[in-house]
């Protein structure tokens, strides 16, 4: 048995060790992070770092996870120095010289987190601790995203977040390690009343079905407060089970309601299979209030709409980035995914490999792999030539601010791949919002260790 | 009133699949004893034939087009299917359109075949071992298939969209007196209900007004006199099976064109079809069919929107409540037999 005896010496000096050791994250601020490489979570050896890759491989997003790989292959094969280098020619900053993150060859990991937030956790958790991920990206769904990067803030490692659109990510449940470059609900709903009114009208009755979950309330709120904005009246908002494959019950009366436009909150299988149910029942052939009959589907994706098939012909959405766009970085992108992969990329892949560079390049300016320093490096960044015009990566939230795509479905496809065509390019000025409407709190930065 | 038509409409064609599904378990279940969880794995098999004969009716060679680019900027290259290059284009056409129902022919020795190799390949060596293993194995059969199925297909959903004969909705409020549009109902939906009567007719009559089936529902109610009798009853209970899993089968080819099939949506449907073999009655065939329209009625109901309004939430228990229910006032279910699943 042993006996701890207390003197005042040695509290004093336990105190002072103490104090120090918490007082250290404060002390390391702006240059000096400049070659440090010690002192946080996983701090790369000289010659390898690893980045940890955590996408759907399995379950309802495997489809948009395996997208989401492909473009992370491709952006560690171009970081270091592989293939025609992709975007980062076209990139406005000029750190990423193809010899991999501050010199050291970019290795990766991936884990599944099979689109549910304790599997990704999980995975996120094991590439961290047991393979040395000094940064974490990827996910499909807003939930994950939410749910990793608050790990990623306890353990210390960057969050860089994949396909999320809920405002929460970078709203009311925003971290310090956690930055996003896809666009949110807020935008979608900015960016497409204006399009929806130039052509329906602005008096107009909406009928919302809406996915029951944290993404489907913002999305809801979103485009109902800026199609309310515009003139129109939301007659009904029904909640939809998240697992309901079939709809019809839901559709059914929305004819009877009065409404003239359906808007369908859904993602994913809830998208294909309420667009479906909803062309079923012949809506878009039926005139309302003397009006025909709409459908608007706030968020699209490329690999969503061939599930539907004809079903999204002529209905109005959003997207982050489409592979038609004529800029040149959208166009190095295309050629070079659609290259090495042979069909163009979809959204998700476009995001994933933007943050995938846009981190490197973090590192590469602020000269250290310490999550402090890519935080403060990401912070009010400005940048251009990834494909979606200049862009901000606003310091108040992590969130990033760029232009919004407004597509329809294209009534005349050429393959299976074009299946959506351009709208408008919303200017990002018409998407921009205060910081502070959707709460939460960045909170300091994590370095860990 | 129009309201209550246009739910019991809904619920139709969403208790047809019920009904079906639950049917080829209660058959299953009431011939060789076995609680199959793969049940759902054989709708989800049906709906991926329908898909596989698109497939197979798409089969295209390609042509360039010089005067279209691609996304990389080369020559289109155009897919043109074979049939519309045998049959010309019309009548190429016409037979891609028509892949759903010719996908039944395509399905019923498919899903026969895969019923007899489930039965003699796996589920025999469980018929004599207690319900628990009967159910994990055939639980983990399921979630095999469904992954054989996402290997080959991927996670997404695949189009595959009705003739466009029946496209469109039909307007039965005209029809009843109501304004327009307040009953509406997609004419695939309709077929489907009528398909799934048609199917149900079907198994009734074979096991009624047939020899073969005479002496399955004789061993279905003393399997060991009819053994003594001579009659090799195994036999006849694996063709059941696959009977069983053809009826599964018909019923995903023609839910297609209803919900996009992809490899999850035998899970989706097979925890609902147990309730409702529960709630019919176990080993119960007009129960299981009885009780599939009733709860695909009622949660057409609970998914009103004034009915959503008054009880949240009730859209997602209304068939675990009312099973609830009815297990609490009739044990053995609707028309459940004395003596199943009571020792």
């Amino acid at each position: 048995m042993s006996k701890t005896t207390l003197t005042r010496r040695g509290v004093l000096k336990t105190g002072t060790l103490a104090g120090g050791a918490l007082a250290m994250p404060t002390i390391f601020t702006g240059a000096s992070w400049a070659g440090s490489h010690t002192g946080f979570t996983n701090a790369p050896g000289d010659s390898e770092v690893t980045l940890g890759f955590n996408v759907p491989q399995s379950g309802p997003y495997a489809d948009e996870g395996a997208d989401e790989l492909r473009a992370y292959e491709l952006a560690v094969e171009h970081l270091n120095g592989g293939g025609d280098g992709g975007m980062i020619p076209t990139f406005s900053s000029k750190t990423l010289d193809g010899t991999g993150i501050l010199g050291r060859e970019v290795k990766y990991v991936t884990g599944d987190t099979q689109t549910k937030s304790d599997a990704a956790r999980a995975s996120a958790r094991s590439m961290i601790e047991k393979d040395g991920a000094i940064m974490i990206t990827g996910g499909s769904s807003s939930g994950v995203a939410v749910a990793v990067q608050a790990l990623c803030q306890e353990a210390g490692v960057i969050f860089m977040a994949g396909l999320t659109h809920s405002n929460d990510t970078t709203g009311k449940d925003k971290k310090a390690n956690g930055f996003r470059h896809f666009f949110n609900s807020y935008m979608s709903g900015a960016a497409l009343a204006p399009i929806l009114g130039d052509n329906y009208g602005t008096d107009r009755k909406a009928y919302h079905l809406t996915a029951d979950y944290n993404w489907g309330y913002t999305t809801e709120e979103a485009v109902r407060n800026s199609t309310e904005a515009i003139g129109w009246e939301t007659v009904a908002a029904v909640k939809t089970p998240l697992t309901q494959t079939d709809f019809s019950s839901y559709i059914a009366p929305v004819l009877q309601s009065g409404a003239d436009v359906l808007v369908l909150n859904h993602y994913g299988g809830n998208m294909v299979n309420s667009l479906t149910n909803a062309v079923q029942f012949g809506l878009r052939e039926k005139e309302v209030n003397g009006k025909n009959f709409e459908i608007v589907v706030p968020l699209y994706s490329r690999l969503m709409a061939r599930g539907a098939g004809e079903n999204v012909k002529g209905i109005f959405g959003s997207t982050n980035w489409h592979w038609s766009l004529q800029d040149e970085g959208s166009k190095a992108f295309v050629k070079s995914f659609g290259t090495k992969y042979g069909f163009p990329p979809s959204q998700a892949a476009h995001t994933v490999y933007c943050q995938t560079l846009l981190y490197a390049d973090a590192v590469n300016r602020a000269g250290s792999f310490n999550p402090c320093a890519v935080v403060e490096a990401l912070e009010g960044f400005e940048f251009d030539g990834l494909g979606n015009g200049p862009t901000l990566y606003r310091a108040e939230d992590h969130q990033c601010f760029k232009d919004v795509l407004v597509v329809k479905g294209k009534e005349n496809p050429t393959s299976e791949f074009d299946l959506l065509e351009i709208v408008e390019v919303t200017p990002v000025a018409q998407v921009t919002y205060d910081a502070s409407i959707f709460g939460g709190e960045l909170g300091a930065c994590n370095p860990g260790a | 009133m129009d309201a209550i038509i246009l739910q019991i409409l809904n619920g139709l064609d969403k208790g047809s699949a019920y009904a079906l599904i639950a049917l080829g378990l209660t058959l299953i279940f009431g011939t060789l004893g076995v609680v199959n969880f793969a049940h759902g794995a054989l709708f989800m098999i049906g709906a991926f034939c329908a898909v596989t004969l698109q497939r197979i009716l798409t089969l295209s060679y390609q042509v360039i087009d010089e005067t279209k680019t691609d996304f990389l900027g080369n020559p289109l290259k155009v897919d043109v299917p074979y049939v519309q290059a045998w049959f010309g284009e019309a009548a190429g056409a016409a037979i891609i359109d028509w892949a759903v129902p010719l996908a039944i022919l395509f399905a019923i020795p498919i899903m026969i075949g895969v019923g007899f190799i489930m039965e003699r390949g796996l589920i025999k060596h469980f018929y004599k071992r207690p319900h628990a293993d009967q159910i994990l194995v055939t639980f983990g059969l399921a979630i095999v298939l469904q992954e054989v199925i996402k290997y080959f297909y991927g996670a997404n959903p695949i189009p595959t969209p009705a003739p466009d004969a029946f496209a469109g909705s039909f307007d039965f409020g005209a029809l009843l007196g109501f304004a327009e549009n307040t009953i509406i109902y997609p004419y695939w939906r309709l077929v489907y209900f009528v398909f799934s009567l048609v199917i149900i007719g079907a198994v009734f009559a074979f096991l009624q007004f047939t020899t073969f089936g005479m002496v399955v529902r004789a061993g279905m109610a003393d399997r060991e006199t009819v053994g003594l009798l001579g009659i090799n009853i195994d036999k006849r209970f694996t063709i059941m099976f696959g009977i069983a899993a053809a009826v599964a089968g018909l019923a995903g080819v023609m839910y297609t064109p209803i919900n996009s099939p992809n490899y999850h949506m035998g899970m989706d449907f097979l925890v609902l079809s147990f309730v409702v073999v529960v709630v019919g009655g176990m080993g119960s065939l007009p129960g299981a069919v009885l009780a599939g329209f009733l709860l695909g009625i009622l949660e057409s109901f609970a998914s009103m929107k004034e009915v959503i309004d008054l009880i949240p939430g009730i859209n997602q228990i209304i068939i675990y409540l009312v099973a609830i229910i009815i297990l609490l006032t009739r044990p053995r279910g609707l028309m459940g037999r004395k003596g199943v699943m009571e020792e």
